[in-house]
């Protein structure tokens, strides 16, 4: 009982391993410039993780093999440098594992995290609410105009509560549904929620990030490649959290531009 | 560390009534039992939640039978609604993880075993200890009850995040009463288990017999006891955060909540109030829970292979010590579950570095049980074929732990299922295991028979395979960007996924269904098992001094007196036995190496 039990760990250890080596899953090709980092940080977490979980289920299964049906005068035998080897093991091993990750891990971090946007990046605005994302775009002005919550109403389509009567700078700002970004060039994305805790997440271009009632939070990033992504909510949002989405059209610059006069012009 | 030598005093006399002895007992083993029990229900209830989610997961469309008849507003005509799954789902994980994995191997098998294995007759406050039983079984009733209010229970998962939590129904079906009935519900469940928790180290601390010095106690009371501590300080947090939440729905206060939220076109009446602060209160608690949850599976599965392996651990220091600084790198980790939140993201970088740290006792645990097999004449039973399951799978969740520790990764990873399936294992699984362990290795103590050895095998096997093809899966859909609280996958990239999840289905269906297995004979050994012996398995502590099951006042009257630790296996004896009970007298001709 005790070998097939040593047989089974084995056999699922591998058969775990087979689709990670395999690539069978794979999140969607990065588009971003960051993103490599990332993917890096990930594969070299792979390759640690993945033989310190095969060491460790192949050192459990060969054990349990080999003393698990033991003569009953066997004399009991301590493991090659006992406990004190394990212990330094751990701690040194491990240790050093654990620290080169974390010290490795950081700098993908602190690209997207502790590196300000470009001054010339471009800005957009980002609403979160129950069950749709919202885009923001400055207009000619380069300027948004002042939110008032108070002034949303989904009924008349004044989704971010603008009041351009009153300011100047709203005038011109352009409201979609749908994301537009020019490729290779830098996004500065500023994020508010209009109502509960949502997230933005762009599985293609590595960006995750929460919209937090209350706080005005911002992520950049560049896409570098031309095509229509998904964004979706991974912050359980309510009912209709699973089909909260938006998309992501990454345009050539010309593009793009076009397709802003063509959004201002619908406005 | 100090020999107590005082012999613990009468706690109370022998029950003399049917209410005194099965219902309102103070008897620290009847109230185990009633917590075990508990937990049965809570995991039953539990288990049968989690099939409808998987159904309704690779089916989305399917008609479940019979489920309109249990809610004709969550699944009319059988198929249920988005609303309805996400409900099931913050049910399955708060009732799973309160009143299964924190209940069963903390409160249960501790109530049951901790006085016996300290040498006391009884906990030092018996009708505390009783009232937290009362109380718990309570806060599952009040948690079920939201089944039945107007719009059913809570849709926010069991972290409930604020504001969703805290803006009252405009938020979404059950985030009126039905999220005010679930802060009761966990509000009155911490009351509980403070009171649990102040009985435990109380024991620990108070009631040890002449001779049972710290250092003497086997590895599950040393377990209860750490778990303890954590309990007495991560439930103190959760009450009072969940009596903010219960104020922002009842008494127009803002704690969590701030200005200008807009639900249907109406500003909500709050302002003041920040989303993060209950972040920061729920996962302050939530992850010291999470080792809530398997410290005492570290406990008993230390407990069950050193009796099966009949030599002693490695190294007992390095065990108790890794068990303790993993309860106190707990407190230090929580940030971790916030990394995208919004919070400071150099505060990321600070909770990262003990993330990542935990790693070392957690490793240092499973090498010393690896390193303590070889050698050892180890006893294959069902018990310690599921404490070796448990560590197989504690490895198997653990390793996902070096992703999420790093919040480079976290960006990719977060509210995937990785997480999911990281979560499941490590503390869901192997937990789970743990339990089994404890009760194929107890039963015959607790209920003075034997379980059926052939089920229990069969049990195990077809669990430990099941578990892995449903959980191993789950990795591979968060890698590949699958979100979790989905009620349908309806986005492009995810469409793909589907097969994979109506594997995972198939395999979570045919696990619960060998669940039954267990049920059965839990039930028929319980009734029918053939009768134990005091110390089936030979073991040392001081449960296997006492007939099986043991009188009301566990010694009988007499002060037992511990000569040894409870790690004398393997060694020679005048009586020709390989293993010194604890309260023997007798001392060993050679023994075997170990500290």
């Amino acid at each position: 009982m005790g070998k097939l039990l040593a047989v089974t760990i084995i056999v699922i250890a591998i058969l775990s391993a087979i689709p990670v080596i395999m690539h069978t899953w794979e999140p969607p090709a990065d588009v971003s410039t960051h993103g490599k980092l990332i993917d890096d940080q990930m594969a070299d977490t792979m390759i640690e993780a993945g033989v310190s979980f095969l060491a460790a289920q192949f050192l459990l299964a060969i054990f349990i093999w080999q003393f698990s049906s033991r003569r009953a005068d066997a004399k009991p035998k301590t493991f090659p440098g006992g406990a004190k080897g394990l212990v330094i093991a751990a701690i040194v091993l491990v240790g050093v594992e654990v620290l080169a990750l974390g010290a490795f891990g950081a700098k993908a971090w602190a690209q997207v995290y502790f590196t300000p946007p470009a001054v010339d990046a471009i800005p957009i605005q980002v609403q979160a609410g129950q069950f749709a994302f919202y885009f923001r775009y400055p207009g000619p002005d380069g300027k948004f105009g002042p939110l008032h919550p108070e002034l949303i109403n989904e009924g008349n389509q004044n989704l971010f509560g603008l009041d351009p009567e009153h300011d100047v700078d709203s005038r011109d700002d352009i409201v979609t549904a749908e994301m537009a970004i020019p490729v290779n060039k830098e996004i500065h994305l500023l994020m508010h929620s209009k109502d509960v805790s949502h997230s933005f997440f762009v599985p293609a271009l590595r960006i995750h990030q929460d919209f937090v009632p209350g706080l005005d939070l911002s992520v950049h990033f560049t896409a570098t490649q031309v095509g229509k992504y998904e964004i979706v909510c991974s912050q359980l949002c309510g009912l209709g959290h699973y089909n909260m989405r938006a998309y992501l059209e990454v345009m050539s610059q010309q593009d793009y531009e076009d397709w802003l006069k063509k959004q201002a012009a619908a406005q | 560390m100090h020999e107590t030598s005082a012999a613990p005093a009468v706690q109370h006399g022998p029950p003399t009534t049917f209410l005194r002895k099965h219902v309102f007992s103070t008897d620290h083993k009847v109230i185990g039992i009633q917590y075990y029990h508990l937990a049965l229900v809570a995991v039953v209830t539990g288990m049968v939640l989690s099939w409808l989610m998987r159904i309704h997961l690779a089916w989305t469309n399917a008609a479940i039978p019979g489920l309109q008849v249990l809610s004709p507003n969550g699944a009319p005509s059988g198929v249920m609604t988005p609303e309805y799954y996400l409900q099931l789902m913050t049910m399955h994980a708060t009732i799973m993880v309160f009143f299964v994995l924190t209940t069963a191997p903390f409160a249960a098998f501790g109530n049951y075993f901790l006085p016996i294995q300290t040498g006391a007759e009884d906990m030092p406050f018996p009708h505390f200890n009783m009232m937290s039983f009362w109380v718990t079984l309570t806060a599952f009733i009040v948690l079920i009850t939201a089944f039945f209010v107007s719009d059913g229970p809570p849709l926010a998962g069991w972290t409930s995040y604020a504001p969703l939590s805290a803006i009252g129904k405009a938020a979404g079906p059950g985030q009126g009463a039905g999220q005010v009935i679930w802060a009761t519900a966990l509000g009155i469940f911490c009351i509980g288990q403070l009171l649990g928790a102040l009985n435990f180290i109380s024991t620990v601390l108070d009631m040890r017999c002449k001779g049972m010095t710290l250092n003497r106690l086997p590895y599950t009371a040393w377990a209860w006891f750490i778990t303890s501590c954590m309990g007495l300080t991560a439930f103190a947090v959760l009450m009072p955060a969940c009596i903010l939440l219960i104020l922002d729905h009842v008494a127009g206060t803002s704690f969590f909540v701030p200005s200008g939220l807009v639900i249907n076109d109406q500003l909500i009446p709050h302002s003041g109030g920040s989303t993060l602060l209950w972040q920061h209160l729920f996962w302050f608690f939530g992850h010291p829970e999470v080792y809530i949850a398997i410290v005492p599976g570290l406990g008993i599965v230390s407990h069950v292979l050193v009796t099966n392996m009949r030599r002693p651990m490695l190294s007992t220091k390095a065990i108790l010590y890794s068990m303790w600084a993993l309860a106190f790198l707990s407190y230090m980790v929580y940030g971790h579950h916030m990394f995208v939140s919004g919070m400071n993201p150099y505060s990321s970088m600070a909770f990262s570095f003990p993330t990542l740290m935990i790693t070392i006792p957690s490793t240092i645990v499973v090498l010393i049980w690896i390193g303590s097999l070889y050698g050892s004449k180890l006893r294959i039973n069902t018990a310690s074929l599921f404490a070796l399951g448990f560590i197989s799978m504690f490895v198997s969740g653990g390793v996902s732990g070096f992703f999420l520790a790093q919040p480079s990764i976290d960006i990719q990873l977060h509210a995937t299922y990785f997480v999911v399936g990281h979560f499941h294992m490590v503390m869901g699984v192997a937990a789970m295991f743990g339990i089994f362990s404890g009760t194929y290795f107890w039963f015959p103590k607790m209920y003075g028979r034997m379980m059926n050895e052939s089920l229990g095998r069969i049990h195990f096997w077809l669990t430990f395979v099941g578990t892995y093809c449903i959980f191993m899966p789950f990795h591979y859909l968060g890698w590949a960007g699958n979100v979790r609280r989905y009620a349908a996958f309806t986005d492009d990239y995810l469409k793909p996924l589907i097969p994979l999840h109506q594997f995972i289905t198939v395999a979570a269906l045919f696990t619960g269904a060998v669940q039954l297995i267990f049920l059965y004979n839990f039930i028929h050994s319980r009734l029918r098992g053939a009768t134990a012996p005091a110390n089936p398995w030979e073991g040392t502590s001081l449960e296997w001094i006492m007939p099986s099951p043991p009188p009301w006042n566990n010694f009988g009257g007499k002060d037992p007196v511990v000569y040894h630790d409870a790690d004398q296996y393997g060694v020679m004896t005048p009586s020709g036995a390989d293993y010194i009970m604890q309260d023997s007298p007798e001392m060993p001709i050679t023994t075997a190496s170990g500290d």
